[in-house]
């Protein structure tokens, strides 16, 4: 049953790149999310994954509002963001909540973890500056920080305990919505591992939805329900996280997949791999047609003219003309 | 045959509050053409036993307190800084983790190829350039002639990193020394990169010291590995004794934690609590806090590197003496 969240409709970013400082002239546009659609459903856990420059990170502010679209409308349980009013738009605010990748640079330094985390209680009026400690020294124990610390500055905690942090202050509203951006890319695997699991239970056990932001597709793969791949600003492949993963249909996704060296000697050394050559073009010019043709191993004459349709495929679907001819 | 042998190497660094002991005893051997990975999390003294090796690191904070490292004869820790300069860039070269912070911006791409054959073999400037062709495109760089005259921010990330590969192999040296060389870069761009270090490698029969926190990496490159915790070398194995026959409780949690290989959903094995401050003395086992099968004596009792069967050693007393 389909219960969208989030409805995503046909969503352009685009920043303009100008040159010159007095007579500026307009160089052209980085398209760094074009087109999108998509819909998050009520409770999953999405993946979005591609690596730096797909707009992977622009396509979450979007959501958060923090960057205007250029086109296309953020329906949010049912509500155009886009159309509301700045006092309407931070009522909804406290459903719609962020986790940024860097915990050293996302808490305020002079701030002590109970003001880091009282602060949007006492914005969104949900505490008083009396009762905010009690809420507070809840939330820390349900991320796993001992409310002791509760008088410490950032700067005295480590990498994974800052990210505990931030998590409980994106908690702190009650959220329905959590967007996390990389939030475990700046950890070392042992630290990893205790904030994935810290994340895959607050999901499971408060039936929260989360769009998570990844270039490692090992994590996405491991919290998430469905996984959406993106390329040069476009969504090209989507669908269950584990039919994406073991039977990736799009060539992109497979040359993605080849290239994640696993902890396994023998199977790393025997195996095929679909090299890619190249960099990913610019987003300032994208290729024409398909954004992958010019680096793809598969790409006919069409692919560079003809944007490629949606093609299903059991549990997912790829945006590749090539599909139906790798069956 | 061995290329470079490194005994008790220790690195401290003096600081204003204690002394913080980076590497705490370290000792190792490279053998000429072999590739030897070092993994560990941040802080835990990979790469600045590197560092160390090439006289790199800062003086004051850093000293090196003993050891000693013989490559071809000369021990790298108390030559003359003379004697380190002709070794350094010539027969040992070092390729950093960020390729943005490791390249000059002010000079083009082909004065920075060029400069160590100019230095260290004295080549002409028409020579030096025609090798720094050669060698940018073994390394992968397209229309490499005409590329010399570019400046760094011209090239991508992968790009300037095929640039430092270049310019650290324009003098054929017998052992490069790559710090997280991809970590900077996307997995595409990544897989890109580990193939060609791998073929140039073979091609010039070149040692490898490879350090990086990906167990992933280590895998797909590496011949021979150390694991390195708080400063020390917890384990020491073949890459496939050390995957397939993981004998060090350390080695076992970070295989465990990594999320690739679990079944999905699955709750990952955390390791409790945090690595220790090196600037207190660590008494017993660095990893004993931490670790599951520590037992009173673990706290207690020095323990050091020990062969637990041919060229697997591990610095784990309950595995020495078979308990597990």
């Amino acid at each position: 049953m389909s219960d969208p969240i989030l409805d995503i409709i046909d969503l352009s970013v685009h920043f303009s790149v100008s040159k010159g400082l007095i007579l500026a002239r307009r160089m052209g546009a980085v398209k760094a999310v074009d087109g999108v659609r998509l819909q998050v459903q009520r409770g999953e856990v999405l993946g979005l994954v591609g690596e730096s420059g797909c707009g992977k990170t622009t396509l979450a502010r979007a959501v958060m509002q923090l960057v205007a679209p250029t086109e296309g409308r953020i329906l949010f349980e049912g509500v155009d963001l886009g159309t509301l009013s700045m006092t309407a738009l931070r009522r909804i605010r406290p459903r719609l909540q962020m986790i940024f990748q860097d915990p050293y640079a996302s808490l305020n330094p002079r701030m002590t973890v109970l003001d880091c985390i009282a602060e949007p209680l006492r914005v969104h009026g949900f505490a008083s500056r009396t009762n905010a400690a009690e809420r507070v020294t809840a939330l820390m124990e349900q991320v796993g920080l001992a409310p002791r610390f509760v008088r410490k500055y950032p700067h005295e905690f480590s990498g994974g305990q800052r990210q505990r942090i931030a998590i409980a202050r994106a908690l702190a509203l009650g959220p329905r919505l959590i967007v996390a951006d990389e939030p475990v890319s700046a950890l070392d695997v042992s630290v990893q591992a205790q904030i994935l699991n810290l994340l895959g239970g607050l999901c499971k056990d408060r039936a929260l939805t989360m769009i998570l932001v990844s270039h490692d597709l090992a994590v996405v793969r491991h919290l998430s329900h469905r996984i959406a791949v993106m390329y040069l600003g476009k969504i090209v492949e989507i669908g269950d996280a584990e039919s994406v993963f073991n039977n990736p249909l799009h060539p992109y996704t497979q040359a993605l997949l080849s290239a994640i060296p696993w902890p396994d000697p023998d199977h790393e050394r025997a195996r095929a791999r679909t090299l890619l050559h190249d960099d990913p073009p610019s987003p300032l010019n994208p290729p024409s047609g398909c954004p992958f043709h010019p680096r793809c191993p598969i790409a006919g004459p069409e692919c560079s003219r003809t944007i490629p349709p949606w093609v299903e495929r059991g549990p997912h679907k790829a945006a590749c003309l090539k599909v139906k001819r790798l069956r | 045959m061995t290329l470079l042998t490194v005994e008790n190497l220790r690195t401290f660094f003096h600081t204003r509050n204690g002394v913080v002991r980076a590497v705490d005893g370290v000792s190792f051997a490279v053998d000429t053409g072999e590739t030897l990975g070092i993994v560990g999390e941040s802080g835990s003294g990979k790469s600045v036993t590197c560092y160390s090796l090439l006289g790199l690191i800062p003086s004051p904070p850093g000293r090196i307190e003993s050891g000693a490292a013989l490559f071809e004869g000369v021990d790298l820790l108390r030559c003359t800084e003379a004697a380190l300069r002709s070794i350094r860039g010539k027969r040992i070269s070092m390729i950093f983790q960020d390729p943005m912070t490791a390249l000059n911006p002010y000079m083009t791409v082909g004065q920075q190829v060029m400069e160590p054959a100019m230095v260290h073999e004295r080549c002409t400037s028409e020579d030096a350039r025609a090798r720094a062709v050669d060698v940018l495109s073994s390394a992968g760089i397209q229309d490499a002639a005409v590329r010399l005259n570019d400046y760094p921010h011209q090239f991508s990330g992968g790009m300037r990193q095929r640039v430092m590969i270049a310019m650290a192999l324009i003098t054929r040296p017998a052992l490069l020394i790559a710090d997280e060389p991809t970590t900077a870069l996307d997995v595409t761009v990544q897989s890109q990169i580990l193939d060609l270090i791998r073929s140039v490698q073979q091609e010039m029969r070149m040692a490898m010291i490879l350090v990086t926190h990906n167990l992933g990496v280590i895998a797909r490159t590496c011949d021979r590995v150390l694991v390195m915790y708080a400063g020390r070398i917890l384990e020491s194995a073949s890459v496939r004794d050390l995957f397939y026959e993981t004998r060090h409780p350390y080695t076992r949690a970070l295989m465990s934690a990594m999320p690739s290989v679990h079944a999905k959903g699955e709750t990952l094995y955390a390791i409790p609590g945090m690595p220790p401050d090196l600037s207190r003395e660590i008494v017993g086992c660095p990893f004993a806090a931490r670790c599951a099968h520590a037992v009173e004596r673990c706290r207690r009792e020095e323990v050091s590197l020990q062969e637990v069967s041919p060229g697997h050693a591990t610095a784990c007393l309950r595995v020495q003496a078979g308990e597990l």
